[in-house]
């Protein structure tokens, strides 16, 4: 707890900037947005991916993450998000090393679609106009996206995820302050 | 605790005016003011039901290693900050002495001179039922 550093210096407005961010990705997905929160949260977390969870985990949203005793303690104090040990359990999953596939987290069911969890994964850096060819609602013909660090085989685990639509899980990239958004909804083709 | 959480700002500023002066405060929750269900429970075995709500401010901050909280009844953020800074500078051992001496210790005596006084007046009116009811 000694490392403890504040939270969103402007509790209203970087929140409802931030949730504006994830909005602007969720919609129009494989854009990259930027997120311009000033924030230190203790490493291994980005600005972006703990921004998304300050903006997004409640207390009624038990977290799932596997990035250490310093941030799960950050999280606590500044979310009030239940941390959980059990990957099924959990709304929000966030992923700094290597990234759980994309049936382990809740995928929601047909009646509930919405309980399907958000995936955060933090990547080495997100570059548009290149790579991924992504494609569904929201984009009008294509959208390219290149992660760098993305999980290997990642399109194959997309395509499963995707045909369980509308269960499945959402999935936010972070890299730094961007962050870009995979919503179940989209369709995905290696570039 | 308690005894912070009840003094009034005034006595809050004033005892931590006579430290010498603390490392300057990172704050970690700004002080912000919302409400907290009170419950309450009949007897020692009634049901617990909701009182009501209570205004309450709370704030947390970093003085150094030490992280101090405070909760307190009311709208009064300064008070908020105030209790917080010195809950975290009586978890420094080498203060915490010295503050429990100039500030907690006077506040508390104060408290409890209020109560007892108080106490006096409501006794002083008490009614026994029980007398009555043998006087018949």
């Amino acid at each position: 707890m000694t490392q403890m550093t504040p939270g969103f210096a402007d509790r209203v407005l970087d929140a409802q900037a931030s949730f504006r961010a994830i909005l602007e990705a969720m919609s129009r997905p494989g854009r990259v947005q930027c997120i311009e929160a000033r924030l230190s949260p203790p490493a291994p977390l980005c600005t972006a991916a703990a921004a998304a969870l300050l903006a997004l985990a409640d207390a009624d949203t038990p977290l799932w993450h596997d990035a250490g005793e310093a941030a799960a303690d950050w999280l606590r104090f500044h979310c009030g998000a239940p941390i959980t040990g059990i990957i099924k359990d959990a709304r929000f999953v966030l992923a700094c090393g290597a990234a759980p596939s994309l049936d382990a987290p809740d995928i929601g069911t047909d009646e509930d679609p919405q309980l399907g969890a958000t995936l955060i994964l933090q990547v080495a850096g997100l570059v548009a106009g290149e790579g991924w060819r992504l494609t569904g609602p929201g984009i009008q013909h294509e959208h390219r996206l290149r992660v760098l660090g993305a999980p290997a085989d990642f399109v194959a685990a997309w395509a499963r995820n995707q045909a369980l639509f509308p269960r499945g899980v959402d999935v936010l990239l972070c890299a730094g302050d961007n962050i870009a958004a995979l919503p179940r909804s989209v369709m995905m083709a290696e570039g | 605790m308690s005894t912070l959480a009840r003094a009034s700002v005034e006595e809050l500023a004033a005892g931590l005016a006579a430290l010498p002066p603390l490392p300057e405060a990172e704050i970690l929750r700004a002080p912000e003011t919302g409400l907290v269900m009170v419950r309450g429970r009949a007897g020692g075995d009634g049901d617990a039901f909701n009182l009501g709500e209570m205004t309450v401010t709370r704030c947390a901050l970093r003085l150094g290693p030490h992280i101090g909280h405070a909760y307190v009844a009311g709208r009064d953020h300064s008070k908020a900050r105030l209790a917080a800074v010195i809950d975290a500078a009586l978890q420094d051992a080498a203060l915490h002495d010295a503050i429990m001496r100039a500030v907690v210790e006077p506040i508390a005596a104060r408290q409890q001179s209020t109560r007892e006084a108080e106490a006096r007046k409501a006794a002083a009116t008490r009614v026994d039922f029980f007398t009555m009811a043998t006087m018949r």
